[in-house]
């Protein structure tokens, strides 16, 4: 009782945040998120030729996807802890039956159809999956033993793989990444860290085995974009002279060219980030990055405050991931990393990326504002 | 559980979280100000030479699409070919009221609604500066009523491009296919690089089979352009590759022959070259013209196309799925001979019917009152179902599918074309695992005379003929016999070839009977032997559309058309040296005899006049 009266003296006694609060919806957070996707929606009706309706259809996804959020803040953390297993064993579940589905079609196959929409297991695995290490990881003591290690890293690989085989590179990275946020978070050793860089290091010339032709294209056109002009390359010459063309300041919302010279058809969807740096320049970059940076910042000190241990590695590894979000796109478009098919986040256009991130951030807040004791 | 309890230390545990978040911090901090340090190197360090590649004079990277390879018939005719045409094009970005030019353009030159429509939905997935097609093509008037007003219209212009023609038009449409637009579901498996600018696709026959050769190499060239997408100056050039040229084995003169035959039946026909396998003859009527295909036929003309009765659009000869009725007789005798169930002098009594010992059911000759004493040599000639009956007995289901399978039967021949169908030669395996029945022994007895649960294709049934006449040799039937592309000729398909053992003697005793089918005075294709110097070995069929009940009878005039047999006939020449096969199949043609050997009659006469000339 004496706590929630001191809560309530402490906020600014606004009607707008009262009701953010009644719904459970984390204030900082939400403006961040919201300033976000304002901007999504401008580099969009750039990068879109300013078609009106591509721009209604994702304001129909995004508001969705809020809607999605604000429904999973509600939801106490405990449930998502006590719900982890069984939300995992689901995703994996569906992954095999997609996988199943897929080769009896005879081709690739991500989804399962719904009817009123496309549903995507590999999207629901994003989440589970750093859910499930958390919770398996928070019911021993920390730092985790090598037996616990072992298990975590069987239970990372196995939605890794499925996805991989999807074939789906960038989700299936995404997911790795948000596994060994997990770890991270739980304290794996220094020296683990280090050795399994090593490894990884170590072990590319098998994955390059086992990439399917098109993946090791765009990793060899990563090395080399001149070679291949009229194919993959194309992408990442445009993109680099898209963006330097941007210069300091921009060419200007609307003032993109290169996007309009037949450049890409992912320009509105994993290449956005070179209309918006063509348009916006330098300072438009830094402060999208800072943007991106002050959601992550919030989300760790969402995860410092987070009152159990499930909730804090749960919650660091959903802010890890988007960070690698952002990382990875970026990366890819101004030419440092490969081309893997990873959006930008809460900006690209496309519904299936948008509606995992909120629901993401939905139990960010979720963990936030279900303290039991302060 | 567990038997040591593991006390949780929460003050360590809090700390080391703490480590995480800041160790975290720092890494994302780090690795962002990696992406920073990389945006200033592209947008300020590199700032000048990347706007010197895009601002006013920017380089562009444009495909130069390949032409298109020709196809040629075996004597150099063309079958399809590019014909320059000329499209009126429109550039969205330079015209500022778009509706009102393309209302005057519709009053112009009286264009449907249906293309503005079209145009108005290809234009919403193209770039705004990008030239995008109103009208493919356009004939002489339309070009001088436009010229005329032109400078009316800015944005509007005349191109020309070459355009895929078929010449041939509906004669052999099935065989070499047809280019068309390339949909979004090809989009998909295409190589993008390949098809950079690339507009059409092979989409059946040879078009289809050979879209790798046909196509050629895409070229590039690295071009200055002004704001306005203008051409200013041309960087460098890489020459695009044209596609390969195809030489068929077909005989477009000998197809027009057969599918002029056909008259207003349905059916199909198709010649092998017995030495090689090449396809001389590949119809199937009715036929469709492939030209609107091209430039994108009107809906209400492809509907029309798809559900018209006599499918034009459907390939026949190498789709066609008809049980192959008495034409079955020869490879069943030559069965009958190789397992020793039967020798050639032997000779049975046919009452008229035939019945299982101890059922009561008789199975019909096709002659009432039967052929008497018949030897294999009359069976063939006569076709006597009784005799072939009591062979398909005693050689059981299990022999006759095994050894009509080494003939192709049920299997794709594996011509050089898509799509084709395997048909079906029944057995106890698969009746057992598709209807999940035991074989019946009436079952053996209709498969002896060619009905019951087969499926052939006229494919099929040539390639089979062709092994007869080949003495067990198979050949893989193809029909492109050469590819020629700058980098020289090569042959278009592989040989492949292997023979069934066979003892040349059972075959003889086979052909004989063959011939005497069209040489003898009671054969049933005897119609066809006047006039010729050489000798047809053949063999007639009809298969039944519609079952008939016991005791009933078959009355043609009084039967729907449509519902009429199926007439069939195989035939090779000379038959002392076969050099061509011939097998057709007419619906609802009634008699093999009287209706589908005239027809490879004519196709063998044309054929071997033409080659001994040579």
């Amino acid at each position: 009782m004496k706590t929630e009266t001191r809560h309530e003296q402490f906020e600014p006694p606004s009607i707008l945040g009262n009701v953010l609060r009644k719904l459970h919806i984390d204030i900082p957070l939400f403006i961040g998120l919201f300033l976000t996707s304002l901007l999504s929606f401008a580099i969009l009706y750039s990068a879109g030729s300013q078609e009106m309706d591509i721009l209604m259809r994702q304001a129909g996804r995004v508001g969705l996807a809020f809607l999605l959020m604000t429904v999973l803040a509600h939801i106490d953390p405990y449930q998502f802890k006590r719900y982890s297993t069984l939300l995992f064993g689901m995703g994996i579940f569906l992954l095999i039956a997609v996988l199943i589905m897929g080769q009896i079609g005879k081709g690739a196959q991500r989804w399962l159809d719904l009817g009123f929409f496309r549903f995507q297991p590999s999207e629901m695995i994003k989440i589970t999956t750093p859910m499930m290490i958390a919770w398996y990881l928070a019911e021993h003591p920390l730092p985790p033993k090598s037996k616990q290690l072992l298990i975590a890293a069987i239970l990372i690989v196995i939605p890794t793989l499925l996805i991989a085989k999807q074939p789906d590179l960038g989700t299936a990275l995404l997911v790795a990444s948000s596994g060994a946020g997990v770890l991270f978070f739980a304290g794996l050793s220094w020296r683990f860290i280090v050795a399994i860089v090593v490894a990884l290091a170590s072990l590319t010339p098998i994955i390059w085995h086992f990439m399917l032709g098109y993946q090791r294209d765009r990793v060899l056109t990563f090395l080399n974009p001149e070679a291949d002009p009229l194919g993959r390359g194309y992408h990442i010459i445009q993109s680099k002279i898209a963006i330097g063309s941007g210069g300091i300041y921009g060419k200007g919302w609307l003032g993109s060219t290169q996007s309009e010279l037949d450049f890409l058809p992912e320009s509105s969807t994993d290449f956005i980030f070179a209309v918006f740096a063509e348009e916006f320049g330098l300072f438009g970059c830094l402060g999208l990055l800072i943007l991106y940076l002050l959601i992550i910042a919030r989300c760790l000190y969402i995860a410092a405050q987070a009152q159990d241990t499930f909730s804090r590695l749960l919650a660091g590894s959903l802010a890890f991931t988007f960070f690698v979000y952002v990382f990875v796109n970026i990366g890819m478009v101004i030419g440092i990393l490969p081309v893997v098919g990873v959006p930008l986040p809460l900006i690209s256009y496309g519904g299936t990326s948008i509606v995992t991130l909120l629901a993401g951030f939905g139990i960010l807040m979720s963990i936030h504002t279900h303290k039991k004791f302060r | 559980m567990s038997d040591i309890y593991v006390i949780k230390d929460h003050s360590v545990e809090n700390r080391l979280f703490l480590n995480r978040i800041v160790a975290a911090f720092i890494a994302i901090i780090l690795l962002t100000s990696g992406l920073i340090v990389r945006l200033i190197y592209l947008q300020i360090v590199g700032h000048e030479h990347y706007s010197s590649l895009a601002k006013d004079n920017s380089i562009k990277i444009v495909p130069l699409v390949p032409t298109r390879g020709l196809i040629y018939d075996r004597h150099g005719k063309v079958l399809a070919e590019n014909t320059p045409s000329y499209s009126l094009e429109l550039i969205p970005e330079q015209i500022s009221n778009m509706d009102d030019t393309l209302l005057r353009l519709q009053k112009l030159l009286d264009i449907p609604n249906e293309k503005i429509e079209q145009y108005q939905k290809l234009r919403k997935r193209q770039k705004r500066f990008a030239s995008t097609p109103l009208l493919l093509i356009m004939n002489d008037e339309e070009l001088a009523k436009f010229a005329v007003v032109r400078p009316y219209f800015p944005g509007v212009d005349i191109h020309t491009q070459l355009v895929r023609h078929y010449p041939y038009s509906n004669l052999a449409s099935h065989v070499i296919g047809y280019v068309g637009r390339i949909n979004e579901e090809e989009l998909k498996d295409l190589p993008i690089a390949e098809y950079r600018g690339s507009t059409h696709i092979g989409k059946l026959g040879i078009e289809g089979s050979y879209e790798n050769e046909l196509h050629g190499k895409t070229g590039y060239a690295e071009i200055e352009t002004n704001v306005q997408a203008r051409l200013l100056n041309t960087l460098n050039e890489v020459s695009p590759e044209p596609g390969a040229n195809l030489y068929l084995t077909l005989d477009i003169d000998l197809q027009k022959m057969a599918y002029d035959a056909l008259g207003t039946f349905n059916g199909a026909v198709v010649a092998i070259d017995i030495k090689t396998g090449g396809v001389l003859v590949f119809a199937s009527r009715p036929g469709f013209d492939p030209n609107p295909f091209v430039v994108g036929i009107a809906n209400d003309a492809y509907q029309a196309l798809q559900s018209s009765e006599n499918q034009p659009l459907y390939n026949r000869a190498l789709r066609g799925l008809y049980p192959p009725g008495s034409t079955i007789k020869p490879f069943i005798a030559l069965a009958g001979l190789e397992y020793e169930a039967i020798s050639p002098k032997q000779t049975i009594l046919c009452p008229g019917y035939y019945q299982i010992p101890g059922v009561s059911h008789q199975y019909r000759d096709w002659k009432k009152g039967g052929h008497g004493s018949v030897s294999l040599n009359r069976a063939i000639t006569e076709s006597c179902d009784v005799y072939f009956y009591r062979l398909a007995a005693a050689l059981g289901i299990d022999h006759m599918h095994s050894f009509l399978q080494k003939f192709g039967f049920g299997e794709k021949s594996g011509i050089d074309l898509v799509g084709e169908k395997s048909g079906l030669m029944p057995s106890r395996e698969w009746k057992l695992a598709r209807k999940n029945q035991a074989w019946y022994p009436g079952e053996t007895l209709i498969t002896g005379i060619g009905q019951g649960y087969y499926q052939v294709t006229p494919l099929q049934l040539a390639r089979a003929t062709a092994t007869l006449a080949n003495k067990g040799k198979v050949v893989t039937p193809f029909l492109v016999d050469k590819v020629v592309s700058a980098h020289g000729a090569r042959p278009g398909h592989e040989l492949r070839d292997y023979t069934i053992p066979l003892k040349p003697d059972n075959v003889n005793t086979v052909i004989e009977g063959m011939i005497n089918v069209v040489h003898s005075a009671h054969g049933t294709a005897k119609g066809i032997n006047t006039n010729i110097s050489y000798q047809i070995a053949g063999k007639t069929g009809t298969a039944q559309v519609l079952g008939i009940k016991q005791n009933a009878k078959y009355n043609e005039k009084d039967i729907d058309f449509k519902f009429r047999d199926h007439a069939l006939f195989i035939s090779f020449a000379p038959a002392d040296d076969p050099k061509i096969a011939v097998a057709v199949i007419v619906e609802n043609g009634g008699h093999g005899g009287s209706v589908a050997a005239p027809i490879a009659g004519q196709v063998i006469k044309q054929f071997l006049q033409e080659n001994n000339e040579n």
